[in-house]
């Protein structure tokens, strides 16, 4: 017999290496689970005592009603719409500005730049996306509403209220189209090389190439930009919460305040009211509204992103 | 000519129909006419004084071992290389008379003119008929029945109008690699050029389709002046009435295609064609 066939070393360590790694991966999964226990059991379902929220306050109402006034009364209003409202008005807005702006940003990079201005425009994007968000809020708050926006609308004779959230969805906006740009730029750059060519050999001008052959066999990767990028949007709270600030008024008037469901949650959270109380545990309520709207959206983005792909060899 | 030729005990395979090797183009004008041109890569010269004139309505035949510089050269000719970065070109290239050289040429309408199909073939992640419809709308049609007509004609030039005729608004992508080489042949012709370049269109194709691309090389030849990039020599000599032999750069040898293959004047070639290198 040879003589490594009768040896056996042990190699703990792999081992040992093995499981570390194996944690590391499980720690994500456990902390997800974890979110969702706690907003079920103080939305849903509390075992024991009756205190989850919807065992106070009916699924019904809270769907169909429009006032929300969590201190208002003895049992008070939870009607989702004016933050759902406010909420999405605010995606929205930021896509306006950012779906443009990302997109156009993504094929100047990938299609017109020069090699050396894109390595220059690629991290200054990426700084753009390091700002933490508060400064996005006060951005808006001091400089969007009173030094532009103010004198625009002054001019159309049209009043905007301090806190509104045309502001706080502009610099939302501003906000995530680093995160549509990089993204769109790299599935444009993922066209393959030999797709511009053909079309440059059958007498395309650059913007062709771009808008009739690249972005539209990009398309489900930019899609899917565009749908991160708005569950980002949906998810945004400081800026939210400082530009548009915390009145949940039920309107789709953009130059006056509104409250998001994040924007609520901070108030909520860093409010003053009993730990069990109905107001605390509406922000599980909303929390969920939240959770389950962002998931759906990037489950779709994901879902575009398989369905679309073209397969190129 | 469809029978095997055999000149100095070398036999040469039989051309595809319509292409006819004994052809005379000493009367035709000069689709191309390239006189001294030096082509760089940066600092790096990849093509050294090449002086070639390829005669209207036939096809000439560009061969040469790998790196020779025959598929670059192919690209100065819709100027191509404009797409990459330091690529630089002297010399004169006529194409028609006009100097495609100069800065002052619009290389849109000269891509038009001068039409390109590709090693790979390259169908836009888009239907058939959007395929072959791209170019004529990129240059402005917009008319249904125009285009439709159009995409029509150019997909039985291109000998695949009988197979996708039913399914014109399906998938380019999924068609077989030979359709989809058709189909970017198809996608040429719609642009109306006067010369097709070809880039190695059947290498990566099978024995059947490799066929197909050859005798549509033969309807398509008498109307259109054909410049085709072959690593395959066998392909060459079927195809093409004028050969051009490439090696490192240089211009070794060009001639109608029976001389070249029958009786070449440079050793080089010779040791090329018999398979002695390359």
């Amino acid at each position: 017999m040879p003589t490594w066939a009768a040896q056996k070393i042990s190699r703990r360590h792999e081992t040992l290496i093995r499981w570390v790694l194996f944690v590391c991966a499980a720690l994500s999964v456990l902390t997800t689970a974890a979110i969702i226990f706690v907003l079920l059991s103080n939305a849903v379902y509390a075992p024991g005592a009756k205190t989850a929220f919807f065992e106070r306050v009916s699924l019904w109402q809270f769907l169909t009603t429009a006032r929300w006034k969590p201190t208002d009364g003895p049992g008070g209003h939870f009607g989702i719409w004016p933050l759902l409202v406010g909420t999405l008005q605010v995606a929205v807005i930021a896509s306006l500005v950012s779906v443009p702006a990302g997109l156009g940003a993504a094929i100047y990079m990938s299609e017109y730049a020069h090699p050396r201005e894109r390595e220059f425009l690629k991290p200054v994007l990426e700084i753009l996306a390091g700002i933490p968000s508060v400064v996005y809020g006060f951005f808006a708050l001091k400089f969007i509403t009173p030094w532009v926006l103010k004198p625009v609308f002054g001019v159309l004779g049209l009043e905007i209220s301090i806190f509104n959230s045309l502001s706080a969805g502009i610099v939302v906006g501003i906000m995530v189209t680093p995160l549509i740009a990089s993204l769109s730029e790299d599935v444009i750059r993922a066209v393959p090389r030999s797709l511009r060519e053909a079309a440059f050999a059958l007498g395309s001008t650059r913007f062709d190439v771009s808008a009739r052959v690249v972005v539209p066999a990009a398309l489900s990767g930019i899609l899917a930009s565009f749908l991160l990028a708005f569950s980002r949007a949906v998810g945004e709270t400081m800026a939210v919460a400082i530009a548009a600030g915390g009145n949940p008024l039920l309107t789709l008037n953009p130059l006056r305040g509104a409250q998001t469901m994040t924007g609520f949650m901070v108030h909520a959270s860093t409010g003053d009211s009993a730990a069990d109380s109905i107001s605390r545990m509406s922000m599980y309520a909303v929390g969920i509204t939240l959770f389950v709207m962002t998931l759906s959206i990037n489950l779709l983005s994901g879902w575009i992103m398989r369905r679309y792909r073209e397969v190129y060899q | 000519m469809l029978m095997g030729s055999s000149v100095s005990g070398r036999s040469v395979p039989p051309s595809v129909p319509g292409v006819d090797r004994n052809l005379d183009t000493s009367g035709h004008a000069a689709a191309i006419d390239v006189q001294g041109m030096n082509f760089y890569y940066g600092e790096q010269q990849v093509l050294f004084d090449i002086s070639l004139k390829v005669p209207e309505r036939s096809v000439t035949a560009l061969i040469g071992p790998s790196g020779c510089g025959k598929s670059t050269f192919l690209r100065t000719l819709n100027r191509m290389n404009d797409l990459v970065d330091g690529a630089r070109c002297t010399g004169l290239c006529l194409v028609e008379g006009q100097n495609i050289m100069d800065p002052a040429v619009d290389v849109v309408l000269l891509r038009k003119h001068v039409g390109m199909v590709f090693q790979k073939s390259t169908p836009f992640p888009k239907s058939i008929f959007d395929n072959v419809a791209y170019g004529p709308r990129v240059a402005g049609e917009k008319n249904r029945a125009v285009l439709a007509e159009l995409v029509e004609s150019c997909l039985k030039k291109a000998a695949l109008w009988d197979e996708v005729r039913d399914r014109l608004h399906t998938s380019a992508m999924a068609l077989s690699g030979g359709q989809q080489q058709r189909l970017c042949i198809a996608r040429t012709l719609a642009t109306n050029p006067k010369i097709i370049l070809m880039d190695e269109p059947a290498s990566a194709l099978d024995p059947a389709s490799t066929d197909r691309i050859e005798n549509l090389i033969g309807e398509l030849c008498s109307n259109y002046t054909i410049v085709i990039v072959t690593h395959n020599m066998q392909q060459a000599s079927r195809v093409s009435h004028q050969t051009a032999f490439f090696f490192r750069g240089r211009l070794v040898e060009c001639g109608p295609t029976m001389k070249i293959f029958t009786s070449p004047a440079e050793k080089q070639t010779e040791d090329y064609i018999t398979g002695r290198f390359g």
